[in-house]
């Protein structure tokens, strides 16, 4: 596996295998640490921002209780004030907690950054995931980035008043340092809590029903052109020249490219199948090509003979 | 994916009617206008069912859901062999991938797991943790001695434990007027709703450290238990000089019995993880350690909810109430209710069956 994937492109690297329990083998694809660095930036920001916001709402509460003698928090609380405390105490621990721990246990199994990015936390190896999982990894988020990201501030601060931090500041550097590369130094992209919860972050599968290319254009019509009315028909020996890759490369240019494009795919096909490349009627000609080796290589198909590409 | 983002975020639009079945040219291509309005069925129900969880579906379509996720799968593995459109086949996994999600995605929302969690789950997942709570246990004892020996030798240790503050009466040489002073209760609860809140969220941060400091391989959170233990064991030292250590004792005990033991069981948790991962038997290091990870997150949540009353405790009894015997008390009937229930109360593992709910299997 390790050895097929150090030859394999980068965007094949992430792809991995889901056996389902019926025994269905799907392709799975592992979020690219980009996308998950993001989704933290949005999450992290949607958290600050709101808490500021409930912030400012308590205070100007408070201002309003002190009769505009402004917020002081050495006076001695009045019952009113102290209860306000309490309130934004609990609603930043509940937030800060219960803004991945709801929203990954959701029927999306993502925070809305991660949703943004398209990407979801799954459990490893096509398990269920449990909630206990999902409070395992979002516990250790706090010793991975924020505590040492904290005690980093609070030795920057203190370095600045002339006091001296001496390794220590080194040492939780290396410890942040550590977990934020974590997921550099394993297949799977795991941080900390991905390996203590046994999950891991995959993208979101998000595919869209394309047309029935063979009902449409020169492919439906038995290859005769809607524009010209002539007939494409091709022989046994014209159909062996390509295999499936080039089945699929055209199949996806016939969906997505312009005529510029499929023009040159048209004069590289008549080069090759040694027709002679007319002109205007590049797209039926394509289409009734594709349908013809399409049909030719389904039939192979079926008798157990398959044909990756135009070499084999 | 080439579909604009834009287009996505408000509804999927109109879809298309599909074509006529006979007008496509290929069997493949037939199969799969055949069996396309279930799949869109599917995508339907599964774009309803991510957006809004399980109440906004009519029932008829959650009781087809689970065939129509196996007629998709069925589709998926006979189109693997005998349809060569890329397109089709992306679509088909996709969306066997999103059902896969929903139908075998988490069952229990979290209110759902966390009533499976009071009634037996959390006491269940203490119990397996028994051997990293004895350990743990073991070296929280140890660093109260550790603490006691270290003053006793040198009382220059106390001060490198407490930094004093200004105005601190608890230090090394202080009168036995003013270390009961310290312990005496607050003269009405103004303010005292404010410091519960503190401590709690001051000691569920120390406690999910502890917890989380378990990853490499749990020994800094023995560490963190030393330490805090030391500290404990200093104190006593310096109450004992006085000959006060009962009273201190009682009135550590109002909170101590639930903080120590949440501390206790938070370390242990961290241990738990620590010792899969150094020793992880047969199975892989990441399997072990995902397996013990699960285990101790059930014991965190438990921990932060002993917090909450522990910090309860400290604000207010602990303040409020006078007397040893009475705080003896209040920390002895903690503790007994926590023995009991991680002890005794063993209610019957809920079946499969019983605990999920029926419908998508």
């Amino acid at each position: 596996m390790s050895r097929r994937a150090a030859r394999a492109p980068a965007a094949d690297k992430r792809a991995r295998t889901l056996v389902t329990p019926e025994g269905l083998a799907l392709p799975i694809t592992i979020a690219p640490r980009s996308a998950r660095a993001g989704a933290l930036v949005i999450d992290v920001t949607i958290i600050v921002a709101g808490l500021v916001a409930f912030q400012l709402v308590i205070r100007r509460i408070a201002d309003g209780m002190l009769g505009g003698t402004g917020f002081d928090p050495d006076a001695m609380p009045p019952p009113a004030l102290e209860f306000l405390g309490i309130v934004f105490a609990l609603f930043v621990f509940a937030v800060w907690y219960g803004y991945f721990l709801v929203q990954e246990l959701g029927p999306r199994g993502a925070t809305l950054g991660k949703r943004i990015t398209g990407i979801r936390v799954a459990a490893r190896g096509g398990a269920r995931l449990t909630p206990e999982a999902v409070i395992a990894r979002n516990l250790l988020r706090d010793i991975e980035i924020f505590y040492p990201l904290i005690a980093l501030l609070v030795f920057a601060v203190t370095a600045q008043n002339g006091e001296d931090i001496g390794l220590l500041g080194w040492a939780v550097t290396g410890w942040f340092a550590l977990f934020l590369l974590l997921p550099f130094f394993n297949r799977d992209a795991l941080r900390a809590g991905d390996i203590v919860a046994g999950t891991w972050v995959v993208k979101r599968p998000d595919a869209r029903l394309a047309p029935v290319l063979s009902a449409q254009g020169a492919a439906a019509a038995e290859g005769a052109s809607t524009l010209t009315g002539v007939r494409y028909d091709f022989g046994e020996a014209e159909l062996s020249v390509y295999g499936e890759k080039e089945l699929q490369t055209l199949e996806r240019m016939l969906r997505d490219s312009p005529p510029d494009a499929l023009r040159a795919v048209h004069a590289t096909i008549c080069r090759k199948i040694g027709w002679d490349p007319g002109a205007g009627d590049e797209r039926a000609f394509l289409e009734a090509f594709y349908a013809q080796l399409r049909a030719k290589l389904e039939a192979d198909m079926r008798f157990g003979k398959r044909k990756a590409d135009k070499h084999s | 994916m080439k579909a604009p983002v834009i287009s996505a975020w408000f509804g999927r639009g109109q879809v298309a009617a599909p074509p006529e079945i006979e007008s496509a040219a290929l069997r493949s291509d037939r199969f799969r206008l055949e069996r396309e309005g279930d799949w869109r069925r599917l995508e339907a129900i599964l774009a309803r069912m991510e957006q809004g969880g399980l109440r906004r579906i009519a029932d008829d379509d959650l009781i087809a859901l689970p065939a129509l996720y196996r007629t998709a799968a069925s589709s998926l593995s006979v189109a693997r062999e005998t349809s060569l459109d890329a397109a089709t086949l992306a679509y088909l996994e996709a969306l066997v991938q999103r059902a896969w999600f929903q139908v075998y995605g988490p069952r229990q929302g979290f209110v759902r797991w966390l009533r499976g969690f009071l009634l037996g789950g959390w006491s269940r997942a203490v119990r397996a943790l028994w051997l990293d709570i004895s350990i743990a246990l073991f070296v929280m004892v140890a660093g109260v001695i550790v603490g006691w020996l270290l003053v006793a030798r040198d009382e220059a240790w106390y001060y490198r434990l407490f930094p004093a503050g200004m105005g601190e009466t608890r230090v090394p040489g202080a009168t036995r007027e003013q270390l009961l002073a310290s312990l005496a209760n607050a003269e009405s609860a103004a303010g005292l709703a404010g410091f519960a809140a503190q401590l709690f969220s001051n000691n569920s941060a120390v406690c999910i450290l502890a917890f989380a400091l378990g990853f490499a391989f749990g020994i800094p959170s023995l560490m963190l238990l030393v330490h805090n233990l030391a500290l404990l064991g200093a104190l006593l030292w310096l109450f004992d000089t006085q000959g006060l250590v009962v009273e201190l004792a009682a009135w550590l005990s109002v909170h101590g019995t639930t903080e120590l033991f949440g501390i206790l069981l938070s370390g242990a948790a961290g241990l738990h993880i620590g010792r899969a991962m150094a020793f992880p038997g047969k199975r892989g290091v990441l399997d072990a350690a995902a397996a013990a990870g699960r285990r101790s997150a059930v014991v965190m949540v438990g921990v932060v909810i002993m917090m909450i009353v522990a910090a309860l405790l400290e604000a207010f009894p602990r303040q409020l109430v006078e007397g040893t015997g009475a705080r003896f008390l209040i920390g002895g009937t903690m503790l007994t209710f926590w023995l009991a229930y991680f002890i005794l109360y063993r209610p019957a593992l809920p079946t499969e069956d019983a605990a999920l709910p029926q419908g998508p299997a």
